[in-house]
């Protein structure tokens, strides 16, 4: 009987280590690029009562699946639910599609995630700015450390002096402003 | 009786599979050989002392690791009524400043007093940011001893960074402000009028007494944070800077806008000479400095009345800038004291600058212009390198013995290790969530103990079981004596941890205070011996000198009080046996309730609003008989003629 209850154990244990996939978890964990899995970071927190955050704003519109795709493959996903704040210039899809053919899908390749990063981090203000904040001839510099200008003539905010914002959108770790236009750092 | 054994093993091993699969993969700490790393036995000490400030609680937090075991609450700059600091009559005093009682603060960083540029393990140092005041902790007591105000300051937020050998603790302001002298100004001639400051906080190196040696004038920047050199660089202190626009609104944005601030390099020791040749100026200020006396067991304020200031305008050659990226916040240097890292919260790349080199730069006056009249050195010609596209908003850097640094990152939520020599990202692994400060055990020092780094985490939301809006943040240790940092342990906090120092509990703990002794006590209200208590009616003050000993109060029957009296209950620990506190609360008090040590005597005022009987008692469970070590105090009305009587087992006669 003893031994019976001891093999038991040892197959509990055994059990325990299949269920989950094992230590190879653990070391996943300590290995892998934070950003670079949504599991375990701040993204995967369960919390149906807080108001949305960036990256669950943007993956409620319909417009935005492109940049949800930039954002996931970029590995930004953690870091854009982070307390922030933030400002994100949000290009729909629409505006993804004003760039030469085969460019999405070539920034989505793996090998080209360092550029792919650079042009969301270009997107990414650290710090919350209303449209009404904005003032004519204002730089922001950006997560990537290049600037973009901001105009306002006659009400209208443009960026870089192209881009439009058709929309903006309040979230719980900073603000999104909807553009049509990818900006591009030179 | 098989059944049951059959059905339990089966239970057991479902329960088993499905506790599995509910911890988090991230974690990690579940493994065997994790908890191994972290398993202290009941009954053994940990290897590290590991003390932690409290940020809005006022308190330093000590913490024992590997375990994560809490050993010790310090209240420094904040009440506490757990043992009645800042409430009894003897700890009120630390909490004095030039603005009265302030018992609260902000306590954002610490510093070990350090001897040849290692950990000594005699004083903590702490900063309020708030009502800028720095503390020194006794390492043998574990309690504040000493608290200073700090004059023309605001928000005392780089500070109280040391020296190699303790000569000097800094404090810089956040805030800059108008000095002291002409404070009605209106906020829009903050370019004009507003300055920042940094003091210069002499340590005596057999006291620890501190006092104010000089002050180095600098335009109106947020200071942030700061290192003192080391070695070759051992005269010169290092301040990260932000806000080198001077806005004074909506710094969110308008403290942005330049793609440079700065790191200001001060030479300490060519200051002290200005300071000690008399070229600075003496200003007329007025700031509280309070001591604690531990044979008196009381605290005194002294109050001060000047600074002098040195004006780099005007004194040449001592104040330089180094142009750094982005809203520096961390400004950390290397064991060695060869390299200045600055970590620009809103960049994404670290500076790292060379002390040889910004010696060249100076010698060779490479400068790229002046700010406020101040030389600002040439970016390039001082800088070692940048680490590249290291992660999201660097904040921290510590370091270990093998020419490693470890770099918190906010905005991407985690611990990047990268090498000093070739700039090269090691490792990286993730904090749950949001790391603000880490420490590598003497990672700041001359002599850093490495093994683990331990992360400062601001948000926790789901990693502990909920406890409402408001949740404990967090610590979270990590072993870095492989080429691959790994998570151990997480463990919550006390208040919201910022800087921390582990230091090797050898240096600590076998000068632990264990009793005052009681022949020593010079409180001016001290019984030492129950031959010695009694009570005493100077108008409408009584004293009670009142003595505690296993297992009963005396005296403890008083009669004779009247409403309108200020009782003073100086209780004296008579015990000299360690462990062996006592405590001391009365009906009603709205002053205290007070915990006393063996050998010590503390006070705790009362003021009776009514007529009636007063039980008192001891709080804190010495012995067997506890529940027994109780008394009375009668009070009578106004005018009465009670005679004052008092006693313990036979009641004295009338004095």
């Amino acid at each position: 009987m003893k031994q019976l209850l001891y093999l038991l154990t040892i197959l509990a244990a055994g059990l325990m280590l299949c269920a989950c996939g094992g230590p190879s978890q653990e070391s996943g964990a300590a290995s892998a690029n934070a950003s670079a899995s949504m599991s375990g970071g701040i993204a995967s927190v369960e919390d149906d009562a807080s108001k949305r955050n960036i990256v669950q704003v943007a993956v409620s519109s319909p417009d935005h699946t492109t940049l949800v795709a930039a954002v996931k493959a970029a590995g930004l996903v953690d870091a854009l639910s982070n307390p922030g704040p933030f400002t994100v210039f949000a290009p729909t899809n629409a505006a993804f599609d004003k760039l030469p053919a085969g460019t999405v899908e070539s920034l989505l390749k793996p090998e080209n995630k360092t550029t792919l990063t650079d042009i969301l981090e270009y997107h990414t203000y650290v710090g919350v700015i209303r449209t009404d904040q904005m003032r004519d001839g204002q730089r922001l510099n950006q997560v990537n450390l290049k600037n973009i200008t901001i105009s306002v003539q006659d009400g209208k905010v443009k960026v870089n002096g192209k881009a439009n914002i058709l929309a903006s959108v309040p979230a719980s770790n900073g603000i999104v402003h909807v553009i049509d236009e990818v900006l591009l750092p030179e | 009786m098989k059944k049951f054994l059959w059905f339990a093993a089966g239970f057991a091993l479902i329960v088993a599979a499905l506790w599995q699969c509910k911890t988090k993969g991230a974690a990690g700490a579940s493994s065997a050989d994790a908890a191994q790393k972290v398993y202290v036995a009941p009954g053994t000490y940990d290897e590290f002392y590991n003390f932690v400030s409290g940020g809005f609680n006022g308190q330093v937090s000590v913490y024992g690791l590997p375990s994560g075991r809490l050993l010790k609450i310090i209240p420094v700059f904040s009440v506490f009524p757990e043992n009645g600091y800042g409430y009894s009559e003897e700890t009120k005093a630390m909490l004095m400043t030039s603005h009265g009682f302030v018992p609260w603060d902000d306590e954002h960083h610490i510093a070990m007093s350090l001897t040849n540029g290692e950990q000594d393990g005699r004083w903590m140092f702490a900063n309020a940011n708030n009502t800028p005041r720095v503390a020194r902790i006794d390492l043998g007591t574990f309690r504040t001893v000493e608290i200073m105000e700090i004059p023309n300051s605001g928000g005392n937020h780089s500070s109280p960074f040391i020296t190699e050998n303790s000569e000097y603790i800094v404090a810089g302001t956040r805030f800059s402000v108008p000095l002291d002298n002409q404070l009605d100004v209106p906020i829009e001639t903050y370019k004009e009028n507003f300055r920042g400051t940094v003091s210069f906080i002499g340590i005596d190196p057999k006291t620890g007494h501190m006092n104010l040696g000089f002050q180095v004038l600098l335009p109106g920047i947020n200071l942030d944070l700061s290192r003192s050199g080391k070695g070759p660089s051992h005269d010169w202190f290092f301040f990260s800077c932000y806000n080198s626009e001077r806005a004074n609104t909506l710094l969110e944005v308008n403290a942005s806008q330049n793609d440079k601030d700065f790191i200001v390099a001060i030479n300490w020791k060519k200051a002290e000479e200005y300071a000690r040749a008399g070229k600075g100026k003496v200003k007329k200020v007025r700031y509280a400095h309070n001591i604690y006396d531990e044979k008196k067991h009381m605290a005194t304020t002294k109050w001060e009345d000047e600074v002098i200031m040195l004006d780099p305008k005007e004194l040449k050659d001592f104040v330089y800038f180094i142009p750094c990226p982005k809203s520096p916040h961390g400004c950390d240097v290397d064991p060695t004291g060869e390299y200045i890292v600055g970590s620009g919260k809103l960049a994404a790349v670290i500076p790292v600058f060379s002390f040889t080199k910004m010696q060249k730069a100076i010698a060779e006056r490479n400068f790229e212009g002046e700010y406020d009249g101040i030389p600002v050195l040439k970016y390039d010609a001082v800088l070692h390198g940048e680490v590249k596209k290291p992660g999201l908003g660097p904040l921290h850097t510590e370091f270990d013995a093998n020419g490693n640094a470890y770099t918190s990152f906010f905005v991407s939520s985690e611990i990047v290790k990268w090498s000093l020599k070739t700039l090269e990202v090691l490792d990286r692994v993730p904090t749950y969530y949001s790391i603000g400060h880490l420490c590598v055990p003497g990672g700041d020092t001359r002599k850093p103990h490495g093994k683990y780094v331990i992360a400062y985490n601001k948000i926790t939301k789901d990693r502990y079981l909920p406890t409402g809006p408001e949740l404990a943040q967090s610590a979270q240790l990590y072993d870095i004596s492989g080429d691959k940092m790994k998570l151990l342990l997480d463990f919550p906090t006390i208040g919201e941890p910022h800087y921390a120092n582990a230091v090797p509990a050898s240096l600590i703990k076998d000068k632990s205070v264990k009793i005052y002794p009681i022949e020593e006590n010079q409180h001016p209200y001290v019984a030492k011996g129950e031959h010695e208590a009694k009570v005493v009616r100077e108008g409408n003050k009584v004293h009670v000198y009142m003595t505690a000993i296993r297992s009963h109060l005396t005296p403890d029957n008083i009669e004779g009080v009247k409403v309108g009296d200020e009782v003073y209950f100086h209780v004296t620990n008579l015990e000299q046996d360690w462990d062996i506190p006592h405590g001391f609360a009365i009906k009603g008090a709205n002053t205290a309730e007070i915990l006393i040590m063996p050998g010590e005597t503390q006070t705790l005022m009362f003021k009776p609003d009514r007529v009636g009987i007063f039980p008192f008692y001891c709080t804190d469970f010495c012995s067997a008989l506890h529940q027994e070590m109780q008394g009375y105090l009668r009070v009578s009305a106004p005018g009465s003629n009670v005679p004052l009587k008092y006693g313990t087992g036979s009641p004295q006669p009338p004095q």
